[in-house]
């Protein structure tokens, strides 16, 4: 597939958001049972909402690149029944405004504990809504991957793999963010985020490289002989009926080199993985905020190319009928 | 509920392309709006079209085999472009199975062409729409057209009738009748499209004549030819009887 920057920017932007949600949840569920300090509203969970707010805003604007007639987008909502984008363009805008309303009850203090447990854990208003935010969350991550998953001629996106990375992924990098915001603003719990981001990291490099495994050895379905219906074991297109390209030949195919797809996917798995763990951990030691916000923005840039790999490397049947000219 | 589609005859398609230029025609003046061309006439060429045809060689040189190979929408009876749109604009029709965008409802997404495994659905780059064969719905219904026209543009220009157009559940009408006679065939059966066009294969038609039917031993020609027997010497029953 040719990997368009639109969606490269939207899934990677809003997984920011969404990992940075998340964290500052599991944040504040820890201290709620008092196994984390408990944090300052307004400084920690509103500023951070703002923040995972507007990288979430970011990737909403990134996706409007994508449409041909973004003035009608708002028809996008209707076909949830049958259509995973459908259900993300309905998820994306409840998961934002969870995260609004979350930041708001954050920042004016809108904070009644709903019931105290005889050990000192207490429910807040803030951490309800802080679960239902995670489960939309939850849910945007399976919409956004399942747009993808579910195209089972799309051989390399079509598996359980593809969910669990968009979701690990996205998750790792709002940690790495959470993790070098709460140098800024709520040191006590950077080392916590810290070493979360270092698990979440650690998971979804394997679950990538497995994902990687699994692509590398996939055999194609469908075969020339397939596409056209004819039995013979050498069968060569001569012409794909027009000489100065269509939409086949562009949206389907990366247009790059095998050694550059190859290049691409050691940068993607040094910047995503290797590289933010090593920052994460020597920004752990030396409570470096520079280091800690490097990994974010190595990791960011890696996740860039991990979607365009992601892309590229999707073989897509069609081409089949469009390999020559 | 019927299911309007092609059948396409590999046997006979010659790769003239009139189908492609009489679809091109038909659909760019047609009432949803002409279908995009940029660069018509200078480098890079690029446009919209709902039909190719492509060519391919089968074998090894010398023994190879030129196929031409006509492609457009298939109109699948469990289309996978349709439930992933997320706006309703490509739909399938109930009353004869014709897959059509709605392009007043079509936000351009592309994500309904990632969803054909065919690559029959082409955007047009101008109107910012996803466009795709319509079996010229705007044609076969048409009753101010005499009624020998009221088929899909393609269809009528073919000048080999390599196309075929009818109703696939009918099992009476003549594209079922030729499907199962001619051993009709659909494209990549392996992701259960179920396309309603059918392919017919390419067969070898050789005239086989035998020695026997250069020069026939019973040809009544020779009979007739034949001179009268010579006289004999004794006499025959003629002579020795009368009646």
């Amino acid at each position: 597939m040719h990997p368009a920057f639109s969606v490269i920017f939207l899934t990677t932007l809003i997984g920011v958001g969404q990992g940075m949600f998340l964290a500052l949840f599991t944040g504040q569920s820890y201290s709620a049972v008092e196994l984390l300090p408990t944090q300052n509203s307004a400084d920690f969970y509103a500023t951070g909402g703002m923040i995972a707010l507007l990288f979430l805003i970011g990737g909403l604007i990134a996706s409007f690149f994508h449409l041909g007639r973004p003035e009608r987008a708002w028809r996008a909502a209707t076909q949830w029944r049958t259509s995973w984008l459908s259900r993300e363009v309905i998820v994306l805008p409840i998961m934002m405004g969870l995260v609004f309303i979350y930041s708001l009850m954050h920042w004016f203090e809108w904070d009644t504990i709903l019931f105290t447990a005889k050990t000192g854990a207490r429910l807040q208003v803030t951490l309800v809504i802080g679960v239902l935010g995670m489960l939309a969350t939850f849910a945007l991550f399976i919409c956004t991957a399942m747009i993808y998953a579910c195209l089972k001629f799309l051989q390399e996106w079509h598996s359980p793999l593809t969910v669990i990375n968009y979701i690990l992924l996205g998750t790792a990098s709002g940690f790495t963010l959470a993790t070098a915001f709460a140098n800024v603003s709520a040191p006590d719990l950077m080392s916590f985020y810290a070493i979360w981001s270092m698990i979440i990291i650690a998971a979804g490099l394997i679950t990538r490289m497995a994902s990687l495994f699994r692509n590398s050895r996939i055999k194609a379905k469908s075969t020339i002989q397939t596409a056209i219906g004819v039995r013979h074991t050498k069968i060569e297109q001569k012409a794909m009926g027009f000489m100065g390209g269509s939409v086949n030949t562009r949206d389907f195919f990366h247009h790059a080199t095998a050694r550059f797809l190859k290049a691409m996917k050691w940068i993607f798995l040094l910047l995503t993985f290797v590289v933010p763990f090593i920052l994460l951990w020597s920004g752990m030691n030396s409570q470096s905020t520079g280091t800690l916000l490097a990994a974010f923005v190595v990791q960011y840039v890696g996740l860039i190319a991990e979607r365009w790999f992601f892309f590229a490397q999707a073989n897509h049947p069609q081409n089949l009928y469009y390999q020559t000219i | 509920m019927s299911q309007l589609a092609l059948v396409i005859d590999l046997n006979v398609c010659v790769g003239c392309h009139a189908c492609v230029t009489s679809c091109k025609e038909w659909n760019t003046s047609g009432p949803a709006g002409f279908m995009t061309d940029e660069n018509p006439y200078d480098k890079d060429p690029t446009g919209t079209f709902f039909n190719r045809v492509q060519t391919y060689e089968i074998g090894e040189f010398p023994n190879t085999e030129t196929m031409h190979f006509p492609k457009s929408c298939l109109h699948c009876e469990d289309p996978p472009c349709v439930p992933v749109c997320p706006t309703g604009a490509s739909y399938k029709r109930k009353e004869d199975g014709i897959v059509l965008v709605d392009y007043d409802k079509c936000i351009g997404c592309r994500y309904c062409s990632w969803a054909c495994p065919y690559g029959a659905r082409e955007i047009d780059e101008e109107q910012k729409v996803m466009k795709k064969c319509t079996l010229c719905v705007d044609r076969i219904y048409d009753e101010s057209l005499p009624e020998t026209e009221r088929k899909p543009a393609c269809v009528l220009a073919c000048p080999t009738s390599a196309r075929l157009f009818g109703d696939v559940h009918d099992p009476e009408s003549d594209i079922s009748v030729t499907i199962r006679e001619e051993g009709g065939y659909q494209l990549m059966p392996e992701w259960g499209t179920q396309p309603a066009n059918h392919y017919l294969p390419r067969r070898k038609t050789h005239m086989h004549i035998h020695e026997d039917e250069l020069q026939r031993a019973d040809n009544p020609l020779n009979k007739e030819q034949r001179g009268p027997s010579a006289p004999v010497e004794e006499p025959t029953l003629d002579d020795s009887t009368s009646w």
